[in-house]
């Protein structure tokens, strides 16, 4: 951040930023130069926002009606659905709001992923981000068990149970978690307050992550260090902002499709069913977000091997910056690495299907692979190739010339490769 | 890049053969539903019937919690005027009080009442359908998979068990219902209630009207999201394509695309 001689030019302006430097602040978010060959792929940052941003408005106006009691939730949310003006828009837009906040931070991590955001010097902003997606986990998960149905109901009680598999207090952990001997009123009025308290954490995490951004900026497809600024970048505002509020508009177009015309389509059946300790549902599913997860879990055997391997699952991408030992950024450059990289996609979808399946015959055999490669991507695949592929020539900038060509030459060059084998 | 092209493929084969191997179930009837689609809508006088089935015959063990009196007058549900839902909620006993002496009394129902439960609490309601709870109705449609065609299949789907499958007192076969057992002996028979309106009531009548009135009490509002929906769509996709255009131009001033 090298802008702060900024002056502000009227009087007053200048007063107020010497004593708080909010107008230095708005001026560097402005200027903040970025990368001029940023594709969509980078606009779903933007989309984060928008999205966190609904849920906190929306559920904010959905705790004032919501009622956090056992025996009262889920009339209170038919009380939204039906009398609350709008309160069937309000539940309807923060429930889909969920799914649409995860598929959009999927896009956003397979971002990273593909072009290596994740590597020196953005290991912070890497590390944050899984933080902040750790917590939406908590807060969608916890939002889950509000409505009190069946699959609330349950669905806590399977996570909850997780923490019986830790050796010699794992009972008592449970106990404390429930504030009781089962699931009940108890578990719902915390479950509640965490589920407020967790959107502002992420809140204050996602401020950092953006600040630790603004340090060295952001990766672009090519992968390359930029001079910034220099011709290789543009101000954030007018272009960035234009091309991210374009981007966030599709979005909305795809999230207003499931409001308004499929709004129960991601969620399950069971949840309208108010929850009832005496019956167990036939199948107890998480939502689609996280079934890979939850695939993992199960394809282990032994319960507390499942459930450190579901933690290992998201534990090993904190330390992907340091397994994936290859210089090389973007995978444009690197022609191996971007096979594995889609095998990885694949396996992520396969483990998402087989989760939501029963977990017994074909299907479990099927997780117990696809879990087996995913960790196996990160812990050999990755560590192995950096050492061994041979990578592509970087270009020196987004203007230069290489190899007797332009970068956008030599992309396309790549591309029609990759057509071809 | 083929290679990995015709591995999801193969994956996409194994699954989907999986899928139909798994689901074994026989397909559900499929009704045209007029409330389906981005325009779709209630008929009122479906609606309207549908109530008279759910009040005649479903009630008596079904209860309906979430609904009131008046939302049966309430737009884009079955829309019966103001008397016409005062005279159905007067038309029931609700106990009310306790009064300044301390007794609980019972009066005739209003606008605001709830809808009367069939039974006083969930063990009663237990106890006199054979240890089955006949579900609560209020959301019944959202709670099933398959929605409305499902609960429209059971209606339809009575039969006579296949020779190999032996029935309890009290269970009956139905085709569609899950595990094919089903302790609700079949409601509907042709000419069970008689409509106002002088439409024939068969069991397809019966079921399509009750079915549209249940797919209403789980969704009443959803005319007005259909239309909300269609115009905020609408607007995105004008708001995009303005925005496309700035953005366009903007861009221009450095690089030819975008």
């Amino acid at each position: 951040m090298s802008d702060h001689e900024y002056t502000p030019s009227s009087k007053f302006g200048k007063w107020f930023n010497d004593r708080l430097p909010l107008l230095t602040l708005g001026k560097h978010l402005t200027d903040y130069p970025t990368p001029k060959n940023l594709n969509y792929w980078w606009t779903f940052g933007g989309i984060l926002t928008f999205c966190l941003i609904t849920q906190i408005i929306t559920g904010l106006v959905l705790a004032m009606h919501y009622i956090a009691h056992a025996d009262l939730a889920f009339a209170s949310v038919e009380h939204i659905m039906r009398d609350v003006n709008y309160g069937w828009l309000l539940r309807y837009v923060h429930a889909n709001g969920a799914s649409m906040f995860f598929l959009a931070v999927y896009i956003h991590i397979f971002r990273s992923l593909f072009y290596g955001s994740y590597k020196s010097p953005r290991e912070i902003i890497w590390i944050l981000g899984i933080i902040i997606y750790v917590l939406m986990m908590a807060a969608a998960f916890m939002g889950y068990v509000l409505p009190w149905g069946q699959m609330s109901f349950w669905g806590a009680t399977v996570i909850t149970n997780l923490f019986s598999a830790i050796p010699f207090v794992g009972e008592s952990v449970v106990t404390w978690l429930w504030g009781g001997y089962s699931v009940d009123n108890p578990t719902l009025t915390r479950f509640f307050a965490l589920h407020y308290l967790i959107p502002f954490l992420i809140l204050g995490l996602v401020v950092l992550h953006i600040w630790a951004l603004h340090v060295p900026g952001n990766n672009n497809p090519i992968g390359i260090d930029l001079q910034k600024p220099s011709k290789d970048t543009v101000p954030f505002h007018p272009y960035i902002v234009v091309k991210d509020l374009f981007a966030l508009l599709l979005f909305m177009i795809v999230f207003a499709f499931f409001v308004f015309y499929s709004p129960n389509i991601l969620g399950h059946a069971d949840n309208y069913i108010e929850a009832d300790p005496l019956v167990t549902p036939t199948h107890i599913v998480p939502e689609w977000y996280l079934l890979p997860f939850y695939a993992i879990l199960r394809s282990v055997p032994d319960k507390l091997m499942g459930v450190i391997a579901m933690f290992a699952a998201i534990g090993v991408l904190a330390v992907l910056p340091w397994l994936d030992t290859s210089k090389i950024r973007s995978a444009v450059f690197r022609p191996l690495y971007r096979q594995f990289y889609w095998i990885l996609v694949l396996d992520v979808l396969i483990l998402g299907y087989v989760g939501a399946m029963p977990a017994e015959g074909l299907y479990l055999l099927v997780a117990r692979v696809a879990t087996a490669y995913y960790f196996a991507h990160f812990l050999i695949i990755l560590p192995l190739l950096g050492k061994k592929e041979r990578t592509l020539p970087l270009p020196l900038s987004l203007t230069e010339p290489v190899l007797g060509g332009s970068v956008a030459m030599s992309a396309a060059k790549h591309k029609s490769q990759k057509n071809n084998l | 890049m083929k290679k990995i092209k015709s591995i999801i493929f193969t994956f996409v084969l194994i699954f989907n053969s999986n899928l139909a191997l798994s689901a074994e179930k026989i397909d559900l009837l499929k009704v045209d539903w007029s409330f389906n689609g981005l325009f779709g809508t209630f008929d009122r006088g479906s609606l309207q019937r549908g109530y008279q089935v759910y009040t005649e015959v479903c009630a008596s063990c079904h209860s309906m919690k979430h609904l009131s009196y008046r939302n049966l007058a309430q737009e884009g549900g079955p829309e019966f005027s103001l008397e016409e839902a005062k005279a159905i909620a007067a038309s029931f006993i609700v106990v009310d009080g306790p009064d300044e002496y301390g007794e609980m009394f019972e009066r005739p129902g209003k606008l605001s009442d709830k809808f009367v439960n069939p039974y006083l609490n969930d063990n009663e309601a237990k106890s006199a359908n054979g240890g089955a709870y006949p579900p609560d109705m209020s959301v019944l449609v959202k709670a099933r998979g398959g929605g409305a065609n499902y609960l429209y299949s059971v209606l339809n789907g009575y039969e006579e068990p296949p020779a190999n499958i032996e029935l309890d007192d009290g269970v009956y076969y139905n085709k569609y219902m899950y595990g094919n057992k089903i302790k609700m002996a079949n409601p509907l028979d042709d000419g069970i209630v008689e409509y106002n309106d002088g439409t024939e009531a068969t069991i397809d009548q019966m079921s399509k009207d009750v079915v549209t009135f249940l797919t209403w009490s789980a969704e009443p509002h959803l005319e007005t999201r259909h239309r909300i929906g269609f115009k905020v769509i609408v607007y995105l996709i004008i708001l995009s394509i303005l925005v496309y255009f700035s953005m366009k131009r903007i861009w221009s001033r450095i690089e030819p695309k975008v």
